[in-house]
Order: structure tokens, then sequence, then C-alpha cells
């Protein structure tokens, strides 16, 4: 990070042995007035996310207080019975973006490497525009893009193909029927729509990684593909890393696609094709018509949630955070 | 952390000229041409491999595309944008009320993210490394990544349970509080874009800070800032889970702030998991639109930046 | 009334030719440094250093990289302290007045001690007419009517010698001058608000040589509107514009002299061995 002086207008820790003007003036006053106003706005960002963790806390306490943390490991969710087991949400949760993150990464890395070191400059900034716009999609109709052409694709063609084959088609990933909603159908969706997220952070920092790094490498006879394996990728990893944890965030936070097409079943199968559910999908679907300890359940739902994308996304921040300080070092 | 590519030793053929090379010396090189070789393949076939991942991830945006445009385009008729949902089993019927309802919301988020946001973007760009920045800007990351249900369930809990009932500010709220953070982050770079020169300039003539900020530095920054908020704009015209609890949606025409009002991405939701063909074709046409409001406002926040003028003198 | 003094003083500006240069004889302090230190953080930059600056003289400040001389210059208008983590002691005068005196702003020093940058600094929002008429928004009785700002743009770029380049585009953006012009469009905007003393900080660094000279023409001739002080790292420059130098060192202020006595016959042998070129 380079040091301007002038833009940081703190007033200074060590202030002027002579006063800073009169503290009366008119203009002065304007200054103060201006400070105080930009340090509420400023602090209006820690207080809205201390209310969300108290209102949401406060109301997902009575389940936390009857049942302890234990209900996270309980695997039965049945409101009618009093039961809020929340661990096949849990699952399917981590499961969804885990898989996700696993098909993405390497998409999503490719796709940075071909913009930062292969890409011809005039390919590169469509493709970079394109890739983008997959985040301004709307959650909403990527769900409904999947109700109406991939789910359809996965019950009559791709599950079909997948069964006769020998061998694989018999693994217990692809057993049962194959309704389309499922956790599959969750899990390419959510590939699709993390990838732009992971691909920005990965191109960011590869564009990072110093000329000289890619020269020496290139100069010692390596070439284009092992520069990049060998020395730009190797420096860029942490960051890459970040981005891959950033997405790992979106995955889990992201709601409507998953509601519309993982099935909402609260279950735990080892097969792709059942149906399955999410943290946010639960919260989604039964959230209107909840009361009690049902709503309650609910909201440590979300208690919970929060939490975990707060401890994502931290540590995605720390590890991009760390790269872009070693880069300016 | 300098690795050489060290599977593969940089070897120069330089065998080959010497005039009375050994034959094990000629073996080597050949040797060496060998590697040489398939280095190259390998170069060559991973070069296609990252071709072919940029295809594959531009793939579903033109199959997405594709589809919204071709069953999208069938249903969508002046009737679209000017008349209220059909009840079932009647033909025909538009979101107006849906369209507008969305415009009232994205209004509303924008009345509280983009002030507190620009105030915000403001103070870190200022305060740089000052306590309160080093913290608002890493929960205002946090604030970000925070996933769009919770953000709703928090305002139901926090404004539509104490109200007693649904409302359109509920929704207003919740996005607003979404917006924050992007405002946030986009107005502090693009602050800092500003050359520090510019800042002094302004000093030196006699501008107060509060001056030199808002009518020098902000105003010269303000392109990049309308594009940031565009973008944020964007984002959560689009959004649908912070609504479900708050705005709940209407059938009716309402546009009063503390009733329930119907947005473009909850009646696209209802629609396309409601068991019915003329809705679902209508949820297509809903979609149409509400991809061409954000692609539209994402392209004019594209085209801003670049017609951007230049910061400095030089 | 503040407007009144920029009048009383725009009526100076514009009888330049009749008053003429003021009377060789007299030396008038206009302002005066005394025990002046600045500091970066616990880095002392400038070193208890007094110097008197004379009205209409032109006094140029030389030195090596990094010897304060432009630390020392934004200590005269109170720019050091826009910068994080800086302070100042000392005194500075202005026409007997301490500028860093308990009841005085900051800003009010601005107005009547002006500067230009190294770079320069055209605000790229504005026109030439609103760039040069920035300052006037910010005096204390407010923005002079429109008529008037007109009279005073117009003695602004007439002064910095700019007028003729741009009295048919006073509306166009300011950022599609020249780098020259864009330097003397600030040189204008400072002379605007009629300011006692004009700081001018390695003004001609970012310009071509034609540009330079034309800067320096000015210089020689805004002494007989302003009080000028100069730095520079150019000494050839200082000799050329400047009636008297000052020498500084490692933030000591080494020597001052009237140029012509400087750099024929200086009194210290460290400024012999600088003007020479034996180092920095």
């Amino acid at each position: 990070m380079s040091v301007d002086p002038g833009a940081d207008s703190t007033p200074s820790p060590v202030t002027p042995i002579r006063g800073d003007g009169p503290k009366v003036s008119g203009q002065n006053f304007g200054d103060r007035i201006y400070r105080w106003t930009i340090t509420a706005f400023a602090l209006c960002i820690p207080l809205l996310l201390l209310l969300i963790a108290v209102e949401i806390g406060s109301a997902g306490w009575p389940t936390f207080r009857e049942h302890g943390i234990s209900f996270l490991f309980l695997s039965t969710w049945d409101p009618n019975s009093g039961q809020y087991g929340v661990l096949p949400a849990i699952y399917g949760t981590l499961i969804s973006s885990l898989l996700a993150i696993l098909l993405a990464t390497p998409l999503a890395l490719g796709v940075a490497i071909f913009l930062s070191e292969f890409a011809p400059a005039w390919l590169r900034t469509p493709v970079a525009f394109l890739v983008d716009l997959l985040a301004a999609i709307p959650s909403v109709i990527y769900g409904l893009w999947g109700i109406f052409f991939l789910i359809p694709l996965l019950r009559d063609h791709v599950a079909p193909a997948i069964k006769s084959l020998p061998v694989i088609g018999a693994l217990p990933i692809f057993a049962g029927p194959a309704y389309g909603n499922s956790l599959l159908a969750a899990v390419l969706i959510l590939t699709i729509m993390i990838l732009p997220y992971t691909s920005s952070v990965a191109r960011e920092v590869l564009l990072a990684v110093p000329r000289s790094q890619r020269e020496a490498a290139l100069a010692l006879g390596a070439t284009r593909w092992e520069t990049i394996r060998d020395a730009v990728v190797p420096y860029a990893k942490s960051g890459i890393v970040g981005g891959v944890i950033l997405g790992l965030g979106r995955a889990i936070g992201e709601t409507m696609a998953v509601t519309m097409l993982i099935g909402n079943v609260a279950q735990i199968k080892a097969s792709l094709f059942a149906p399955a559910y999410t943290m946010a999908a639960l919260i989604a679907n039964e959230f209107s018509e909840a009361s009690g300890p049902h709503l309650s359940a609910l909201m440590a739902v979300g208690s919970a949630l929060f939490l975990i994308t707060i401890a994502v996304n931290g540590i995605a921040r720390w590890l991009v955070w760390r790269v872009s300080r070693e880069g300016a070092a | 952390m300098t690795s050489v590519p060290g599977s593969a030793p940089p070897t120069s053929p330089a065998g080959r000229h010497k005039p009375h090379a050994t034959r094990s010396q000629r073996a080597a090189a050949e040797r060496t041409m060998r590697t040489l070789r398939r280095r190259r393949l390998i170069n060559r076939v991973m070069v296609g491999v990252m071709y072919l991942a940029a295809l594959l991830a531009i793939l579903p945006l033109i199959l997405i595309l594709f589809h919204l445009v071709r069953e999208g385009a069938s249903s969508l008729s002046l009737d679209f944008f000017i008349r209220m949902p059909a009840p079932v089993g009647e033909a025909g019927g538009g979101m107006a009320n849906a369209i507008v309802g969305t415009l009232v919301l994205v209004g509303l988020a924008s009345a509280i993210g983009l002030p507190v946001g620009i105030g915000a973007g403001l103070y870190l760009a200022e305060h740089r490394r000052s306590r309160l920045a080093l913290v608002t800007r890493f929960l205002s990351d946090v604030l970000n990544g925070l996933p769009s249900i919770v953000m709703g369930i928090f305002a139901w809990q926090f404004l539509v349970r104490p109200m007693g009932g649904f409302s359109a500010y509920s929704a207003g709220v919740a996005l607003g509080a979404m917006m924050i953070p992007l405002v946030t982050r986009s107005t502090e770079e693009m602050i800092r874009l500003v050359p520090v020169s510019l800042r002094e300039a302004a000093l030196a003539l006699g501008f107060s800070r509060a001056r030199t900020s808002l009518t020098i530095v902000l105003r010269t920054a303000l392109p990049g800032i309308v594009t940031g908020s565009l973008v944020a704009v964007a984002r959560i015209a689009g959004e649908t889970a912070p609504l479900l609890f708050t705005a709940f949606g209407n059938q009716f025409w309402s546009i009063a702030l503390d009733e329930p009002i119907d947005a473009l991405p909850l009646r696209i939701f209802y629609y396309a998991t409601s068991p019915y063909d003329d809705w679902r074709a209508l949820a297509w046409a809903g979609a149409l639109v509400l991809i061409g409001i954000v692609l539209v406002i994402s392209i004019i926040a594209r085209y801003a930046t670049r017609a951007r003028h230049g910061l400095g003198g030089d | 009334m503040a407007l009144a003094e920029t009048d009383r003083r725009l009526v100076r500006l514009t009888g330049r030719t009749a008053s003429g240069p003021a009377d060789p004889g007299k030396e008038e302090t206009r302002v005066a440094v005394r025990g002046l230190n600045a500091f970066y953080g616990s880095t002392q930059v400038v070193r208890d250093v007094s110097v008197d600056f004379h009205a209409h003289e032109v006094t140029a400040v030389i030195g090596p990289s990094g010897c304060g001389k432009s630390t020392m210059l934004r200590c005269l208008n109170r720019m050091h302290e826009t910068a994080p983590d800086t302070r100042v002691s000392g005194c500075v005068e202005l026409d007997g007045r301490d500028i860093y005196g308990r009841d005085v702003s900051a800003i009010s020093i601005r107005r009547h001690v002006g500067m230009v940058f190294q770079r320069p600094t055209p605000f790229p929002t504005m026109s030439i007419r609103d760039n040069v008429g920035a300052g006037l928004r910010v005096l204390p009785g407010g923005m002079p009517a429109r008529g008037e700002v007109d009279v005073i743009v117009e003695r602004a770029l007439r002064s910095a010698a700019l007028w003729d380049e741009v009295k048919d585009r006073l509306s166009d953006n300011a950022t599609g001058l020249s780098g020259g012009q864009q330097q003397r469009l600030c040189i204008a905007r400072a002379l605007a608000t009629s300011p006692r003393v004009l700081l001018l900080d390695e003004p001609t660094a970012s310009l071509d040589p034609i540009s330079t000279q034309a800067i320096e023409e000015l210089v020689y001739e805004l002494r007989r509107e302003v009080t000028v002080v100069i730095v520079t790292h150019n000494m050839q420059q200082a000799a050329r514009v400047s009636d008297r130098t000052a020498f500084m060192l490692s933030g000591e202020l080494v020597e001052v002299a009237p140029s012509s006595v400087l750099f024929t016959n200086p009194g210290d042998a460290r400024t012999e061995d600088y003007i020479t070129g034996r180092f920095g």
C-alpha cells in the first residue's frame, strides 16, 4: 500500500503544538459536523450487524436454551411432533456447498488463468464481462431455469445414462429413483452461481503476481503452462484459496435457487439423486407458517447460518488480505 | 516462493552445435528434444483446457439467456406491463403491480443504502487507518457475505413482528441493509482514486475539509460512485429471499408502504413453483423483464465507468 | 469586509504598470519565520529555521532533495498539518501576526497565502472559469456576484499570462489545457483571491522547457503584485527568477542572501559545495 499523506485527513494523533485554529469559527464548526456525520454513517455498519445478531439470536434463544447445542446434531426435523434436529439441513448445506466448490474451483481457476494469461486482448474484456454477468443474474431466475431446464435434463437424460453404466451406475451415490429435484440439481446450480465470485477473486490475485515472477520462470526455459503451474499459481495460492472460500460462503447462504431445486426433504442420503434440504431452504420454506418453538427453532437455524457465514467470510477475507499485503510489500 | 520448474530442468540443446559430439552426448540431446516436445505438447493441451474452461463458464449464461428469451418472449405483451395478475384458470393477466412494487422497493432501499453507504465510504477513505475504519471495513465485508435469507428473517423480527404485519418498508430496510456494504466499498475505492494533490489544492485555496471532501473530492469521484450504486441497485432488484417474510407479495394493486407489496422476483418465485402452466409461462415473462432490468442497469453502470472523464490533468 | 479588502488589492493588481516595482530601498518583511521545526511522526524534517521573506520579492529556496525545503514551504500556509501524524513548532508571522496563534484558523491563513504544487491540479469537474473562481466561493463574505467574478477571473488570468490563450473557451473543461497552461491556471486560481504571499512548490518540475520558461517569466513579473516564495531544485532557475535565495541542508537553513551574492560568493562552505555541484 502506498503512503500518501494528504488522503487521510484524520486529525493527527499528535496534535500540533499550537492550537488548530479557533474552536468557534464557522468553517471549523462545519468540519466538525461533517466529521460527526460520516463517523455516524460508518458506525451504522457495526451497529447494524450487532442489531442483526441480537434480533436473530434472541429469537432463537429459547431453542438453544431448551435443547442446547445438541439440536444441531439431531437428525429428525418434524415440527408436528416438536422435533427440531437440524443435522439433515446442516448436512445438505455443507455437502451441496462443498461439492459445488469442488466442481467450481477448477473451472473458475481455468477461467481466471485464461483471462489473466492466455486470452488474446480482444477476447479478454467480453469474456470477463460475460462471466461477471453470471453474478448479476438473480437467484430466482437460476431457480426458474433449473426447474424447467436442468431438472428435466437430469431426470430424463443424465440420470438414466449414469444408471445404465456398469459399476458406476450401481454406486450408492447414484442410488434410488431420480425425480429431478435433488442434491445434484442444487450442486450444479450452485456451481454456476459461485463460479463468477471465485474466478474474479482468482483473476485479481493472479494479476497481482509480479511480472518478475513470470519472467524468471520463462527465462529458465519453462513453457507458459509450466510458468503458471510452478511460478504464478503457487505465488497466488493463498489468495486463490480465499476466493474459493468466498465462493463457499456464497453457496452456504444461497437460498432461492436451492430451495427451488433441492427437493426439500430433511433426510441424509448418500445418493446425489435423492432430495435433500439446506438451512437456508428450511427457513425459506417453513418460516411463514411457523410459530412458537418452531419459529424459534428456525431463528436458531438462522443464527447458526449467520455464524457459519461470518466465520467462512472472515477466513476468506483474511487470506485475500494476506496476499494483497504480501504483494505490496 | 521462487519455485522453479523442477520437473523439467532447463537444458539447452547445446550438444548439437558441437562439431564432434560423442554418441552419448547426441543421445542426451535427443532425450532433451523429446522432453521438450512433450513439454510443448502439454503446454498446448493445457492452453486448450483453459479455453475450454472459459467456454464452459459462459455456456450456462448463454443457455439461460436463450431459454429466457424463448420461453418468456411469447408471454410478453403490453398486457403484461399494464394488467394485474389474473386468477387461476383465467387467461392473460400481467405483473403491473409487481413491476411497480419492485420500483418502490428499490427506491426505498436506495433511500437507506445510498446515504449510509456513501457516508461510510467517505469515512473509510478519509480515516483510512483509524480503528473504527478497520473494524467497519471488515464488518462491511461480513455484511456483504450475509445470506439474504438471514437479512429477511432479521427484518421480520425487527419490523414485521412488532408492527404486526408485512409491509413494503420492512422489505425496503432489508434490501437497503444489503446495499450498504456494496455502496460503501465502491465509494471508498472511487474516492481513493482521486489524487491527493487535488485535495491539497483545494485545502490550499482555503477550502475547509468538509467543503474539500464534498465539493471537490466527492464531486470528482461521483461518476464512479454512481456506477457502484447502479451495480448495487441491480443486485438488490433481483433479490427474493429478503422479501419472502417482509414484502410478502400482493395479488392486488398496492403501493402503500405499510401494506404488503408485490415484487417481480417474488411473483416469479410464486408462479415458477405453481402447478399451473399459464402461471409458469408468466414466470418466464417476468424473469425476462427482471433480467432485462438488471442487465440494462449493469450495462449502463459499465458504460458509465468507461465514459468517466479523467481524474487528473495528466 | 473581506470583499472590500479583495477589491482594494485587485486595484493594486491591475494598476501594476503604474505603481511599478516596490521601492528597492525599503525592505518590508511580509513573512517572518522564527525557530520553525516540523516533524513527520518522530522524524524531524525542518530544524530551527529562521528566515524573513520580503514583500515584493521573489525568494527561492534551494537544496538537495529531502532537505526539508518543501516541508518548510508547507508550514508557511499551514498545509503541513493536513497530513496525518505531523507536528509543527516555532513561529511564522504574516505581517506581524503569528499564523499558528491560538485564535487563528488555518483556513483563513490559506486564503492569504496561496500555493501552487509540483503537478498542475486543476479541478477536473470544473470549467476554466470555475477553476479560477474556485477560491472566491469560500471567501467569508460568500461568492461575489457574477459580474464581479468575471472581472476577477479576467484579472487573475491576465496576471498569470493565460488570458489571451483561454479567453474564448472559459467554459471548457480545464483538463483540456496543456500541462503548462494548467499550471498557469493554478497560479491564476491562487491569485484570484488576492493572496499576500504565493508559495510555489517546484512549479516547473513536471513541465517541458518552453512551459517552464513561460512560468519563470511569469514569476519574475509577479513580484510586483505578491510576495513569492519558490522552492526549486534547479539552481539556474533560482538564479534567474529570484531576488534572494535561501539554501537548506538536512532540515537546516544554511544561509540566505541576495541571489547574485549567494550564487557568486556564498558565505558558507556547504553552500559553495552545493552550487558548484560537489554534492546533491
